[in-house]
Formats: C-alpha cells, structure tokens, sequence
C-alpha cells in the first residue's frame, strides 16, 4: 500500500468520516468560488453555515416541530405495526385479508394521498403525524411479521411438550424472538417516518423544515434551503442511531452475534424502501 | 419382566403431499421398558425422528396408537423431558432462565426449582455459569443446558432425538459419559435416536435398529455389556461384535452403498 494510503487507514474510524466530511466541504467551497457559481444555485458551504448563526432559533425551533411529528409518528407505526403483525400471524382470516389490503395500500404512493389527510384532519400536526406513521408502519408490519415466523419448529415442539399456551409461547419465545426482526424495521421506519413528516409539511403547513424549504423556496433563499436539507440529513442519521442505541440496549444478545456484513446489508435495505416511500 | 413404559402397536405415519404420498412410518411395533435406555439407530430419513415425535404426542400417527404407561398418546404426555440436536436455548434468557423455563409454563413457583436447576447446572459442570448467556457458550456446554433443561421436573421418560450429532467427537463423548452416570444414578426410562452406533451401543440396554422407505423396524438387539462402561469399552471384542452385527445390517440394507 502506498504511504497516503498506510496513513488514512491509520487513523481511527470516525476520523477518517470526519476528515471525508471536511474534505468534500473544502472542496465545495473551492469549486463555487474557483467557478463563480451564483449562491442561489449552489450556495458556498460557509453561506449556509452563516444562515444558521444568523437565526439559530428560527431553524431549531422548526427542526423541534419535524422531530416531534417524525417520533409520534414513528412511535404510532410501531404499535400499530406490531399489533397488526401479531393478528396477522395470530389468524389465518386476517392473514388473508389483512395482508393483502396492506400490500394494495402500501402500493399507493404516500404523496398521493398525503392531500386527503389535510381535508380529513386540518393542517395542524394530525395529517403530519399520520402520514409519517402510514409510511412507517409497513415494513414494521412486514418483517415483524417475518420475525414472529421464523421460530425453530423444534422450539415450538418443545414449548408443546410443556404444555405451554398459545398466548404464553407468543409471549415467551415468538414476541422475543421476533425482537431483532422488528429492530431492523423500526431502523428502515424511523427513516421513513421522517419522509413523511416532510411530506406532510410540504402539503399545508406553517412550521417545521418542510415548511421553511417552500418559503425559502419562494424567496430564492437557496442558502436556507440548504440549511434545512443539512439539519434534516443531521436528523435522520441521528434518528438511525438512536434505533441503534436501543437495539444495543434490548438485545445484547442479538447484536453480539450479528456479522460485520449485516452493516452493509441494512443500509442497502434503507436504501431501498427509501426510494420505494 | 419389566413394566413397559411406552408401547407402540401397529403405528404408522404417512405425509400426504401433492408429489405422492411418503410412508415415513410403516407398521412399528416397539416396547419400551421402565426404567431401560433404548437407543434407535437408522439411516437418516427412517423415521426415527418421526416415531420421536408420535411418541412425545407432537405429532399424530396415522395408524396404530402409541400409548404411555396404558394411555393413548393425543398430545405431549406429562412427565416427559425432551432434548433435540439443536439445543434451541432461548438467547434473550441466561442459563438459569433457560433451564428454569418449563416452570414458567405451568405456573409453578420458580422458587422451588431454583435449587434444583442449580444443582443440575453443578451437576453437569456448570457451575458458574448461571448468569452467563447462550451466546457465550461452547456447543457442547450449551447441549448440557438444553438436558439440564429437560431434566429439571425429573420426569420419567426423556426422548433425546441425535443430542449429541451436533458436536465434535471429543466433547461427545464427554456428554455420553455424563449421560450415562445420569441414567444410573436415576434409571429413567430413555429413548435415544442417533446416528452413531458406537454411541447407540455404548449407552442402550437395547438397540432399535430402522431401515428407511419406508421407515421399519429390522432388529432389536440386546446389549448385555457390564454397566458403568468405560470409554475404553468401545476397545473391548464384545462391542465390537454388537457394532459389527449392527453395520452387517445396515451393509444387507444397502446403507452404505460402497464399492467391492
């Protein structure tokens, strides 16, 4: 390996994200100078920094409103989410309709509908937290679901043999069981229901990130715009991580056991229900 | 003669499927004695597992009855210890949990058993370990968990289906050791399904020996080895006689399919 290469991989981890972060910050800023291009088309990284020390209230009181509207509805998906599963998995009747009608729904493109919300329930926080929820709470459904199945037949024999009931096997082996499952979801719907939490905003609204990016928008405030896209990319990473500090809480046991690969794998399936929502 | 435990007349058990129908059962006549160490040795899909799983009533026959103690088998009888190849601990809880895990079923008071689950994990050298999860365990340490687990309401009868097939040589025969001395000290009545037949040998008072397509009983031999047996038994020509006459019976079957 040549030298350069021996001393990036030298230093630890983090610093080398950070140093990559610095980097293409550096080389942005050089760009649309070198290049003279105009701020309302690609503002420099110090203008947009300079939009947050100009208001920093302004922008984080907003931030506050998306964050509230993306953990409630984050919060309602995974309940309802994890209910629905166990009824799903708990009957054939609402396996065959349930599912299926979730699948159809889950089809519809959520901007679509996003408007109707705003007729059935105002423009107050309401229609923002049931969209981001209704973007959430089907992969949660989905792979608790899954979770909730793959139990070793063998472990369910053995609960048989002492004479365990339905109920205490569910609580006891299946609902535990399925906790890793759920977890995975709930990193792929914490992200989700951030989306939707723009989305609501962007259809009525007079707070929040969403709602600063349409009035900057109109005022050709590029900078402030990407103001906002920057706290909402700081959220939503750090969103991810709180799921993750939770996982790491809840299931020693899971993630002691989980391989270097499964990293990856995750971020391509965010990737992917990113761009299905 | 000895009480018989568990009796099988006449049971079979076909799988019906959309390719055909598979008899993985046919005609099983079985006596198991009070008190003995029966192993069942056959190649793999004879059915043993299956005849495993009719007996613990997780499975219905579909011929036949098996019946316990002179009761008809309809679902998992009581006083019954299971033990399969994977020890399915449950990962979420510690040792103590795992084992204690069959009283939480039946609404007993954890508190009695706590002793008892601790004088098993001691038992099968354990001790220290208590608190410690699954995921910390070697195989074998974890399989000793899963019998502890079984053994914990001390029941009669214990159905073990390949416990040990999982693990490597070494550390198999360090738990058909400590399998034995269990069963004499205690003399529950025990069906043992494996692969080996030095293992089957070893620790059976009889030897069931299965042919598969469709899953029958071709001979029952009687092992008439002194008990304790030692490893160094396995050496000895006596054994050598039983586990050569149980692999003549497996090459007349065609199991082993090698070249002359």
């Amino acid at each position: 390996m040549n030298p350069i290469g021996k001393a990036w991989y030298s230093l630890p981890r983090w610093s080398r994200v950070v140093l990559l972060l610095v980097l293409s910050f550096v080389v942005w800023e050089v760009l649309t100078k070198v290049l003279a291009i105009k701020p309302f088309l690609l503002p420099a990284p110090t203008k947009i920094f300079a939009v947050f020390l100009e208001n920093p209230k302004y922008l984080l009181t907003h931030s506050w409103h998306t964050f509230y509207e993306t953990i409630f509805g984050f919060v309602v998906a995974v309940i309802v989410g994890v209910l629905l599963a166990i009824g799903i998995v708990s009957s054939r009747f609402l396996e065959e309709t349930l599912y299926v009608l979730l699948v159809t729904l889950n089809s519809i493109p959520k901007v679509a509908v996003a408007p109707l919300f705003v007729v059935w329930m105002g423009t107050g926080i309401e229609p923002k937290i049931a969209i981001a929820a209704m973007i959430a709470v089907f992969v949660i459904v989905i792979d608790m679901v899954l979770g909730l199945k793959s139990v070793d037949p063998e472990m369910i024999d053995l609960a048989r043999s002492m004479k365990a009931s339905k109920l205490q096997t569910l609580a006891r082996i299946r609902f535990p069981n399925a906790l890793p499952h759920l977890f995975a979801g709930m990193k792929v719907g914490i992200t989700l229901a951030l989306i939707g939490a723009i989305v609501g905003e962007f259809v009525a609204s007079d707070k929040g990130l969403g709602y600063i990016i349409l009035v900057a928008q109109g005022q050709f405030e590029t900078p402030t715009m990407f103001a906002a896209v920057v706290i909402l990319a700081i959220m939503g990473t750090a969103l991810f991580f709180i799921v993750d500090v939770f996982e790491r809480i809840a299931l020693p046991w899971h993630v002691s056991r989980r391989r270097e690969g499964d990293a990856e794998a995750e971020a391509a399936r965010l990737a992917a229900a990113g761009a299905r929502a | 003669m000895a009480e018989i435990y568990a009796d099988l007349r006449g049971v079979g058990k076909t799988f019906w499927s959309r390719r055909g129908d598979v008899t993985a059962l046919k005609n099983i006549n079985l006596e198991i004695r009070a008190g003995e160490f029966m192993s069942v040795v056959g190649p793999s899909g004879c059915g043993k597992s299956t005849m495993l799983k009719c007996v613990a009533g997780l499975e219905p026959t579909t011929g036949g009855a098996v019946k316990i103690r002179g009761t008809v088998v309809s679902g998992p009888p009581e006083n019954l210890g299971i033990v399969f190849q994977r020890d399915v601990l449950l990962d979420w809880r510690s040792v103590m949990d795992n084992v204690l895990l069959p009283i939480e079923f039946r609404r007993g008071d954890k508190k009695d058993f706590t002793r008892r689950a601790n004088d098993l994990l001691v038992l099968f050298g354990l001790d220290g370990f208590q608190s410690r999860y699954p995921w910390e365990l070697s195989g074998g340490m974890r399989q000793r968990v899963a019998i502890a687990r079984a053994l914990l309401q001390d029941p009669a009868f214990l159905l073990m289906d390949e416990p040990f097939g999982a693990l490597d040589a070494l550390t198999r025969d360090e738990l058909n050791i400590e399998l034995q001395r269990i069963w004499n000290e205690t003399k529950k009545t025990v069906m043992f399904i494996t692969h080996s037949i030095a293992e089957a040998v070893f620790l059976s008072d009889r030897v069931v020996v299965m042919k598969r397509d469709p899953g029958e009983v071709v001979e029952v031999i009687e092992i008439d080895l002194p008990r304790p047996r030692k490893l160094a038994i396995r050496e000895t020509r006596e054994f050598g006689q039983y586990s050569t006459r149980i692999r003549e019976i497996f090459e007349r079957l065609g199991v082993y399919r090698e070249r002359t």
